[in-house]
């Protein structure tokens, strides 16, 4: 986490970081993350895989347009991980293919 | 819930529209999926200062004024609300369905107006699909909410003035740009040329695009110009990007990279003006659809009118005073306000218009997207959703399939979850030019509710 840390000293608005768990592991990540900005910190590469192919996927657009970073959030499966903002204790996990129907 | 004057987009045109509104008495709902004001280009305009958004963000100053302006005006505001769906008249009130991710609701409103903003045009390469790819666009919405920065530093390929505003941002703030791979094609240059008198006439804009690529050049960034095809390479299995690829002179050359962002300009987001079923314009310089709007913004569907870049691509500014004449034109619809008082205080935003608008045939011309990038190779991945390939897409055109809608029947392009999105505009060129047509001709797809997906349980709660 040395990468965002050096980025945000100096700066008190952006400087607050809080814990959540990405595919089961704690890491700290900026208060202002989204979801898909907060798995992209903690390097894990890709964040779901294509229901149609198989394919390893991670977010392309950050701005809700593309759908590529499909997160299972605190439970709830495809999620646009970029449009959610990141909360304290938030469990964040890969979506493998499509959603259950539950 | 009901309201006078429904704004859909918290940018620079629906920040103004509202404003713009809510003191001409106006009840006025700003509704807008992200969390906070700013759309895209003022993105985290209230939680940043100014210094921390870069020199390079020369009118963020702007977008810090119109947030002001908004929270002080009185609108009623909802963040974190999705629009899947909006009617036509009945009653003299339009239905606009929403959501907020866990409930849908409706809204009624006397007059809508849609202000979605652009999206980067996607142009499929191969391997872009790739973790370790994405838009240029994405990275710096990254680095305006939380100083996100490509760790090991990222190639940037395409061609369009967010490139080098995003490449001097990450500079200054100590961040690795590791080259550029600028795909403009040289004969732009001399295209732009004949509107030269336009750039003159905003020569700020010159002076500000020529200094931020200077910057770029003076921190020894390689700039590798006239790039005609680019692709990406992922590693054993596909799991991550590798290296780029990219032709100059015909000629092949390989980097290896850790991240490549794609830029290829910025395109009007149609979708809700597609859903509605407005008449559309085919652009065939800035090769995008557009709504067919008037002077005041109005669509061809009675009480919605379009601001801003989702009705053509006019910049920041220019969208703020299309936002506001929408909202007088609201106002004088509604009987707050007569057509005299409308015209009066639409002439200095027309005035300011006229300041803003000449440049752009010269920007159009000088970013017009590279031709042969339009068209991808048979193997590359159009639609990312479905996994339908360029091929795929030609061989409906073969079988006699004349439009977008009839290929999407035979291939389930653009029936996955963007619903369209990233592969539309890319479907529309590739059929066009199989078929030795205009894009214009042949159309894009049908926009159908709901514009984002939405769960069984979202919609129950209607029911409430």
């Amino acid at each position: 986490m040395a990468t965002s840390r050096r980025f945000t000293a100096g700066d008190l608005t952006l400087s607050e970081m809080i814990t959540v768990y990405i595919e089961g592991k704690p890491v700290d990540v900026n208060v202002n993350d989204s979801a898909a900005a907060a798995a992209l910190r903690a390097g894990i590469g890709y964040t779901r895989t294509s229901p149609v192919s198989g394919e390893k996927r991670a977010p392309y657009c950050m701005m809700g347009v593309c759908f590529e970073c499909l997160m299972v959030i605190d439970g709830v499966a495809s999620r646009q991980a970029c449009m959610i903002k990141v909360q304290p204790g938030m469990r964040i996990k890969r979506q493998l293919g499509a959603r259950e129907l539950s | 819930m009901s309201c006078d004057f429904l704004v859909i987009g918290a940018g620079p045109a629906g920040m103004a529209a509202a404003a713009t509104a809510a003191r001409l008495g106006l009840s006025t709902l700003l509704v807008d999926e992200q969390p906070a004001p700013g759309g895209q280009i003022y993105r985290a305009v209230e939680s940043r200062s100014e210094t921390a958004a870069g020199v390079s963000q020369v009118d963020w100053e702007s977008g810090v004024a119109l947030a002001k302006e908004f929270r002080a005006a009185g609108a009623a505001y909802q963040p974190g609300t999705q629009v899947w769906q909006m009617e036509k008249e009945q009653e003299k009130k339009r239905k606009v369905y929403v959501t907020d991710g866990v409930k849908a609701s409706c809204i009624e409103a006397r007059r809508v107006l849609i202000a979605a903003g652009a999206m980067e045009r996607p142009v499929p390469i191969p391997g872009w699909t790739l973790p370790g790819v994405m838009t240029v666009g994405a990275a710096q919405i990254l680095y305006k909410t939380s100083h996100w920065m490509p760790p090991g530093g990222a190639w940037i390929a395409g061609s369009g003035p967010l490139l080098w505003l995003y490449a001097a941002q990450v500079l200054e703030a100590g961040g690795k740009i590791t080259g550029i791979l600028d795909t403009t094609p040289a004969a732009n240059y001399l295209h732009a040329l004949r509107h030269g008198v336009g750039a003159l006439r905003n020569l700020s804009y010159v002076h500000r695009g020529r200094a931020l690529q200077q910057r770029v050049r003076a921190a020894g960034v390689p700039v590798i110009k006239n790039v005609t095809a680019l692709k990406a390479q992922g590693t054993n299995g596909n799991s991550q990007l590798a290296s780029v690829r990219y032709c100059v002179n015909d000629q092949w050359r390989e980097k290896p990279a850790s991240m490549l962002l794609l830029h290829h300009g910025v395109v009007p987001n149609v979708q809700a003006t597609l859903s509605l079923d407005a008449a559309h314009r085919w652009d065939d310089v800035q090769r995008c659809f557009a709504p067919v709007v008037d002077l005041w913004g109005d669509t061809s569907v009675e009480g919605y009118a379009a601001a801003g870049d989702c009705a053509g691509i006019v910049g920041a500014e220019a969208s703020a005073v299309q936002g506001r004449l929408a909202a007088l034109e609201a106002a004088r619809a509604l009987g707050s306000i007569d057509e005299a008082q409308r015209n009066m205080r639409a002439a200095p935003l027309r005035q300011q218009l006229t300041r803003h608008l000449p440049i752009r045939p010269f920007l159009d011309q000088l970013f017009a997207p590279r031709e042969n990038l339009l068209l991808p190779h048979d193997d590359v991945l159009v639609c990312r959703c479905e996994s339908i390939t360029a091929r795929q897409i030609r061989d409906t055109v073969a079988l006699g399939c004349r439009g977008p809608n009839q290929m999407k029947a035979f291939t389930r392009c653009g029936m996955g979850p963007c619903q369209g999105r990233m592969c539309g505009l890319a479907a529309a060129e590739i059929i066009a030019h199989a078929r030795g047509v205009s894009a214009g001709d042949v159309g894009v797809f049908n926009v159908r509710p709901p514009l984002k997906p939405i769960s069984i349980g979202e919609l129950a709660a209607l029911a409430d």
